[in-house]
């Protein structure tokens, strides 16, 4: 041991750049907005893609069209609350209500591994036709593709869609304005634990249901209802907490919220504890947060907790000019701390 | 949620830290143990809470950041051997050593798995008879118990293709060092609730008396945390330097004689290094000879491998609790969680990270950049 006070830096050799694909490049956290920051938006620059929204907002003619893609490689594929047929409708959809859209049309392209059952692939398409009826497209056009066993995980699916932008104003972080409330549709982190927990043999008293579910019905009743709203974000990848920091980085706003507001599920947060999980980071899929003017928050409110999907609807905090770029959380005691992107997924840890 | 919001309470915790208040007359330095509480801490925002006179320091308990660089490189060889299934708990996969981690190892085609137990890791082997199968066995006395235990039932299933990768690292010879240290500003700590669960008190005694030291056992809550910072101040205002149990609810003096005697049939104490501070006499946990069999560094002949510690950015001053995070020149700027520079910004519990997650000092407050990326 050397005595203590030797102020000599030396530094590890970082782990710089990393030259392979890593998992966490897809994990939604710091790492995928290296990725798309660095590598594929100074290739493919152009306007739509320059508003970094969750899809291109077209406009032809008098019509606004939003437009939007993503590919889904979910491991289980059927898990408690869905499987990866309902996610890949009910994911796509999503993103184009997070437009202010009213979805139209899906593309479907599958992926199959070869020796993949049958029946397995006929209950993915069931669901996704179901899931297609409740949220209201329809799948027009669609691809198959199969590739050597070994080489896939049973199946992958990609969906594009496309929908008639509904909203009056531009639904975009900068349009967000300093006291501006944040409404969350419901309680977070259900589908990250419900994946978690068959994946990994967790078994807990009650099977914990993903929340996966089209939010379009609930973001069309704000927009013919008049609400003002500035800005919408599904709390997918990353969960609550890299939604709010991406917002708050575009906006170049403050966004602070506090913890007590923010429901968590006893089941979802018993989880996150034994797992070392923060609930804020966990990924969904049938939640969404509204930025919308103060004076119209209690009749957003009202709104979406009339509607089933957003009955656990709160206001959990309000933007504010400074700290620009950053989200703070008043903690359950009181305190006030930064909230973070995480670099890549969660990983479990040690005790 | 029940048992844990009753330890979140907002109006307990003021009234914590209004005792604190009352108590206190003048500053005193105390550290924290465990990375697990150090997560608490800044995560619930404990220490703005407390007074002025109190500054937490953040301690070496956090077996991510402690684990040398020599023991990364092992692992890294290791699981990138073929026919090699590497298993390790999930934030060890992000620790540096000197030129890749656990993820590159596992992108560049390594079967690199996160498990949640040693005994995931046995029956995989159990799964897997044609492949070897290696546990990274890190960690205080907290995991060495479920360690020991998959070791005795791989020795009594002959399971011949699974071994442990030995980086155990023991609480009381680090404290020990910590306060034995020319420059030490600690005058009292926060033990580590988990640790003394497993292994009570009692060997915390002697430090407590030869170091004129009050130690609290503490738990991970944030009203653990700010009563354990309570009797540690009321102990050092009244001149007592004593063992006291605040984790009354987890800990007991003699703590858990079942899996003390499980450590000890599998395990003997050995000197190991530690990553920025380097080594300590019988400071870690090693294989006993009876179950060399299983030592993952013996089967696969690393275990004559040297890496020097070329390199310790500040991590061995904040894991000594002389210095704190933002108060490194790289910290936020050449050093992120992306890009760790040093060990104690790789974990979630390490201080870097927390710090850094929960508190950042923003690009334009923090210091300018005057570091070199040496080799």
């Amino acid at each position: 041991m050397t005595p203590e006070d030797t102020p000599e830096f030396y530094c590890p050799v970082p782990i710089d750049r990393y030259p392979n694909v890593m998992l966490a490049h897809g994990g939604g956290g710091r790492l995928t907005h290296q990725l798309i920051e660095d590598l594929f938006l100074p290739l493919f620059s152009n306007a739509p893609l320059a508003a970094r929204h969750d899809g291109a907002v077209l406009e032809l003619g008098a019509r606004k069209l939003a437009f939007t893609t993503d590919s889904y490689v979910v491991r289980p594929l059927f898990f408690p609350g869905g499987d990866i047929g309902t996610l890949a409708v009910n994911g796509t959809v999503n993103d184009l209500a997070m437009c202010g859209a009213q979805p139209l049309y899906l593309s479907a392209g599958f992926i199959l591994e070869e020796g993949f059952p049958m029946a397995d692939l006929q209950r993915v398409a069931r669901s996704m036709g179901r899931a297609a009826g409740e949220a209201g497209v329809q799948l027009v056009t669609g691809d198959t593709k199969v590739v050597d066993r070994g080489k896939g995980d049973g199946v992958y699916i990609n969906t594009a869609g496309i929908g008639i932008i509904r909203a009056g104003g531009v639904i975009a972080p900068a349009s967000i304005r300093p006291g501006d409330a944040v409404l969350l549709s419901g309680d977070v982190g259900r589908h990250g634990i419900a994946i978690m927990a068959v994946r990994e043999g967790l078994e807990f008293e009650s099977a914990i249901d993903s929340d996966c579910a089209s939010l379009a019905g609930l973001v069309l009743a704000l927009i013919e209802a008049g609400v003002d709203i500035h800005c919408l974000r599904d709390l997918t990848r990353g969960g609550l907490a890299s939604a709010l920091v991406e917002i708050a980085e575009a906006a170049r706003l403050h966004i602070g919220i506090h913890e007590q507001a923010i429901p968590v599920r006893q089941d979802v947060r018993g989880a996150c504890e034994i797992l070392g999980f923060d609930p804020l980071y966990v990924a969904n899929e049938g939640r969404f947060v509204a930025f919308v003017p103060l004076h119209d928050a209690d009749r957003a409110l009202a709104l979406m907790r009339a509607h089933g999907l957003g009955a656990g609807a709160s206001c959990i905090g309000a933007v504010t000019e400074t700290p620009a770029g950053q989200v703070t959380m008043r903690s359950s005691i009181g305190a006030t701390r930064i909230v973070d992107m995480l670099s890549g997924e969660q990983l479990p840890r040690i005790c | 949620m029940k048992f844990i919001d009753e330890y979140r309470d907002p109006a307990a915790a003021r009234r914590f830290a209004q005792a604190i208040r009352r108590t206190i007359t003048r500053p005193w330095t105390i550290m924290e143990v465990c990375g697990g509480q150090t997560h608490a801490i800044v995560r619930f925002g404990v220490d703005e809470l407390l007074p002025e006179e109190v500054t937490l320091v953040h301690g070496p308990g956090c077996p991510v950041c402690v684990t040398p660089v020599e023991l990364i490189e092992k692992a890294l060889e290791i699981a990138a051997l073929p026919g090699v299934v590497f298993c390790s708990f999930g934030d060890m996969l992000r620790v540096p050593g000197i030129e890749r981690d656990l993820l590159s190892v596992k992108a560049q085609g390594g079967d690199v798995r996160i498990v949640y137990s040693p005994l995931d890791a046995l029956r995989i082997a159990r799964e897997t008879p044609e492949r070897q199968v290696v546990f990274f066995a890190v960690g205080f006395e907290t995991t060495a118990p479920a360690n020991a235990m998959a070791v005795v039932q791989a020795s009594r299933q002959g399971a011949a293709n699974f071994s442990l990768l030995v980086a155990h690292v023991l609480v009381p010879p680090a404290m020990e060092a910590i306060l034995s240290a020319p420059a030490n500003q600690v005058r009292g700590f926060l033990a580590a609730g988990h640790v003394c669960a497993v292994m009570g008190y009692t060997e915390y005694e002697p430090i407590a008396r030869k170091y004129k030291v009050p130690i609290v056992v503490t738990g991970f809550e944030p009203l653990d945390i700010l009563q354990g910072v309570y009797m540690t101040v009321r102990q050092l205002e009244e001149g007592r330097a004593e063992v006291e149990n605040q984790y009354t609810r987890a800990v007991t003096r003699a703590g858990n004689r079942e899996a003390q005697k499980r450590i000890g049939e599998v395990f003997e104490v050995v000197p190991r290094k530690w990553r920025g501070v380097g080594e300590i006499p019988a400071s870690g946990l090693g294989l006993r000879p009876e179950y060399a069999a299983f030592d993952a560094e013996r089967r696969f002949g690393v275990a004559q491998r040297v890496v020097e510690e070329s390199t310790v950015c500040i991590s061995g001053s904040i894991l000594r609790g002389n210095r704190k995070p933002h108060q490194c020149p790289a910290f936020g700027t050449a050093c992120t969680p992306e890009h760790p520079l040093g060990a104690t910004m790789v974990s979630t519990e390490g201080a870097c990270a927390a710090y850094y997650r929960y508190r950042r000092v923003r690009p334009q407050d923090a210091p300018p950049p005057g570091l070199e990326t040496k080799r």
